[in-house]
């Protein structure tokens, strides 16, 4: 493992250099990670984990497809009358006491964190695990304004210790395990507080008490608290944060100002609609069968946590997949990651390959809505699907992933059919051969004219691109020497 | 007695991997089928479900391919595929594609509901599970992802190959796991694909069976691609192929 040489200019450890957008397209991102076995073998055992542990607890439930069907009914009514319920969150959030800001996009959102944070004269902020806030970067424009913001969910901790990204939505560093995670605490953490014990063995018992006491001194410390939020409750203007360690009830209690930085789509009608996600999620996460720290918070208590409530709204693009008939269905997702856990692809390569902070099947249908599909990753990210359908079984609130995944690779082909390659070529060329039974019978010709060129060969086991894009690591039978059909027109039984 | 296939007749749809890579398998459905006493045509007008055009987003050489199969198979009453990938294809994509021309999306409706993966025209339509196959061999069964999810062919595959004489079914590890092929993921990703192939290999070869037997030649090609560079004696094969099987039981 290398490790980074602290830069004596910033406060928090610097992430990896290189932002998601500069990345290379995910082919290139992912044949470099199937080189790294230890990679693979950590999300190989750590996802067959979870994923065993959430089938045992899913087919506890009898009612489980209602339950499914129930949670993507709420979503798409949330989603159809997001205008609705976003006016109606924001009066009862502000009659609880609350001050509500509205942000276009993650420069406007992490802006007005900034300032907010500025007002209150603080110089170190701690965070609940936040997936928006990763979208938004907002470590990163908060440590531009000489704010140090300290991740406090354990996991998090260990990747920004690491200098890392993360590569997972509910379990951030499932690439590291616990050799690696005992030698990022012990170069790390003293550079940045409480010192990793000397004699610290890779026991989770004692990583784990090395982090409480990194991060107890954080707390103490800290006067800001940020957060994200798991949902939004619209008619009584309740925040929900949903935990496993007791890190994010601290956060949310401790400091006098909480600020939450919630999507738009975080919604929900009711408190009756709330319980049908707080019993579908767990189960999907993290296979428990129900959630060990669920905080919910209405605006102000007088003498009871924090006394400054503030929840910046997000849109970051959501109105954009929300103006898509088909692509919407992505904001139903909870993130309770038991599609990347399920994904053969995202298992084989991990989160990084991905450059987006939702990698797996939801990564790949919500990030090129979310950004657009300009950039060479995000065009990229529709095509790393085998459409096998895994995903859909496990998700909770039944996005038809294939469907959405074929509907993002079609916009993606109707920009590129135009630009010069050879798959818009070769499209074309198939569109003519397989729109006729004769002209494929053509083809056919052709194929058969290399049936009887290399029929002894039986098998190529080196082409030429883009032929070697297959026989790199497959051998590939030579066509037979007469087509179906042809022997069909010859014999005619 | 009455051969249950009697007075039917079959609209073969080859489909194009069949068709030029595989024509064996094409003729071995059409054995099968023939024995069980359907009558068997092959209408030349057909090319491919389209889905290797639709799945890389090109849905207009998808809808030319989906005007070629009415064309090929508005008029029988029963289209059989020996592939659960396209038949899958054909249910949830033909009409998605076509939406927008009335007229032809009305015959693809109908159509759809006559299409069939062979395995699901021999339990559901000719209701026999024992089609008079004997293959002597030990045997591993891959249900494919699209077998598995979007034709929902269940389990009749295995009841098919339950009844074959002398066969030895022996169970296939982490068999719900895709093979990696994807249509054209297998090239665009191909590193990620040849990954997942290594593995379904690896777990193959650890059956100890002499044939992997699936309902897609597809999926076959791909991770048979694999284990036949790797030197594994493992020999891929195609359902229709036991199905149509008489090899003599010792």
């Amino acid at each position: 493992m290398s490790v980074i040489a602290p830069d004596e200019t910033r406060r928090t450890p610097a992430p990896p250099p290189g932002t998601f957008l500069g990345m290379p397209a995910f082919p290139v991102n992912a044949e470099q990670q199937l080189a790294n076995a230890q990679l693979r073998a950590n999300l190989a055992r750590a996802t067959a984990t979870i994923r065993a542990k959430r089938a045992l607890r899913v087919a506890e439930v009898p009612q489980w497809e209602d339950l499914r069907a129930a949670a993507a009914a709420i979503k798409d009514r949330v989603l159809a009358n997001l205008d609705t319920y976003l006016l109606q969150a924001e009066a009862n959030l502000t009659k609880a006491g609350a001050t509500v800001h509205w942000a276009r996009d993650g420069d406007e959102a992490n802006r007005i964190v900034t300032e907010l944070v500025r007002a209150t004269g603080a110089t170190d902020v701690v965070k609940v695990k936040s997936m928006v806030t990763q979208e938004t970067d907002l470590n990163e424009a908060l440590e531009r304004a000489g704010i140090a913001a300290w991740e406090t969910d354990l996991a998090e901790l260990i990747v920004q210790l690491g200098h890392d990204r993360p590569s997972h939505v509910l379990v951030p560093a499932i690439h590291r395990n616990r050799r690696e995670i005992r030698e990022i605490f012990l170069a790390e953490m003293g550079r940045y507080g409480t010192p990793a014990p000397p004699g610290l063995s890779d026991d989770p018992a004692e990583l784990a008490g090395a982090a409480r006491a990194h991060l107890r001194e954080k707390f103490l410390v800290a006067d800001v608290a940020i957060s994200g939020g798991n949902f939004i409750v619209a008619d009584t203007g309740t925040l929900v944060v949903v935990e496993s360690e007791g890190n994010g009830r601290m956060c949310l209690t401790l400091p006098d100002t909480l600020i939450s930085v919630v999507g738009i789509e975080k919604l929900v009608p009711t408190f009756e609609d709330l319980e049908v996600f707080l019993r579908l999620l767990p189960r999907s996460s993290t296979g428990e069968r129900m959630n060990p720290y669920t905080s919910m918070w209405t605006g102000v208590t007088a003498g009871d946590g924090p006394q400054n409530v503030h929840v910046v709204l997000v849109d970051n693009g959501r109105t954009r997949a929300l103006a898509d008939p088909v692509g919407r269905e992505a904001l139903r997702c909870i993130r309770c990651s038991a599609c990347m856990n399920i994904c053969p692809v995202y298992r084989e390569v991990g989160g990084h390959a991905y450059g987006s902070v939702y990698p797996g099947p939801i990564g790949i249908v919500l990030t090129p809505q979310l950004r657009g599909l300009d950039s060479a990753i995000d065009r990229s990210l529709p095509f790393a699907s085998t459409l096998c359908g895994a995903c859909v079984e496990v998700c909770p609130v039944g996005i038809d992933f294939p469907k959405l995944i074929v509907h993002l690779r079609r916009l993606v082909a109707d920009r590129e059919r135009t630009e010069p390659g050879l798959e818009p070529a070769v499209m074309a060329v198939g569109e003519w051969a397989f729109g006729q039974g004769k002209h494929l019978s053509l083809v056919e010709r052709v194929a058969e004219i290399a049936g009887r060129v290399f029929g002894p060969w039986r098998f190529f086991r080196k082409l030429p691109w883009p032929g070697s894009l297959w026989t790199s690591g497959r051998d590939l039978p030579v066509p037979p020497r007469e087509s179906f059909r042809h022997w069909w027109k010859r014999v005619k039984p | 007695m009455e051969q249950p296939g009697h007075g039917l007749t079959v609209g073969l749809f080859a489909t194009c991997v069949n068709d030029i890579m595989f024509p064996g398998t094409v003729r071995a459905t059409m054995g099968v089928l023939t024995r069980l006493g359907c009558r068997v045509e092959f209408p030349d007008e057909q090319t491919c479900c389209g889905q290797m055009f639709t799945n890389t987003g090109y849905f207009s050489a998808g809808l030319a391919t989906v005007r070629a199969f009415v064309q090929a198979f508005a008029k029988y009453d029963y289209v059989v595929a020996p592939s659960a990938s396209c038949i899958g294809s054909v249910r949830h994509q033909h009409e998605m594609l076509s939406q927008n021309k009335p007229a032809l999306a009305r015959q693809v409706k109908t159509l759809v509901a006559r299409s069939y993966d062979l395995c699901e025209f021999l339990v559901d339509v000719l209701g026999v599970t024992d089609v008079g196959a004997s293959f002597p061999h030990t045997v591993t069964y891959h249900l494919t992802c699209h077998a598995r999810r979007v034709a929902c062919v269940g389990d009749r595959p295995r009841r098919l190959l339950e009844a074959v004489r002398g066969l030895t079914l022996v169970d296939l590890p982490e068999a719900e796991t895709c093979c990696g092929f994807g249509g054209t993921f297998s090239v665009k990703n191909s590193a990620v694909s040849v990954a997942l192939a290594t593995d379904k290999a690896r777990n193959i070869v650890a059956t100890g069976a002499e044939f992997v037997v699936a309902g897609d030649n597809a999926c076959l090609m791909n991770v048979g691609g694999v284990l036949r560079r790797e030197g594994a004696a493992v020999k891929p094969i195609h359902l229709a192929h036991i199905l149509n099987s008489e090899e003599a039981v010792r």
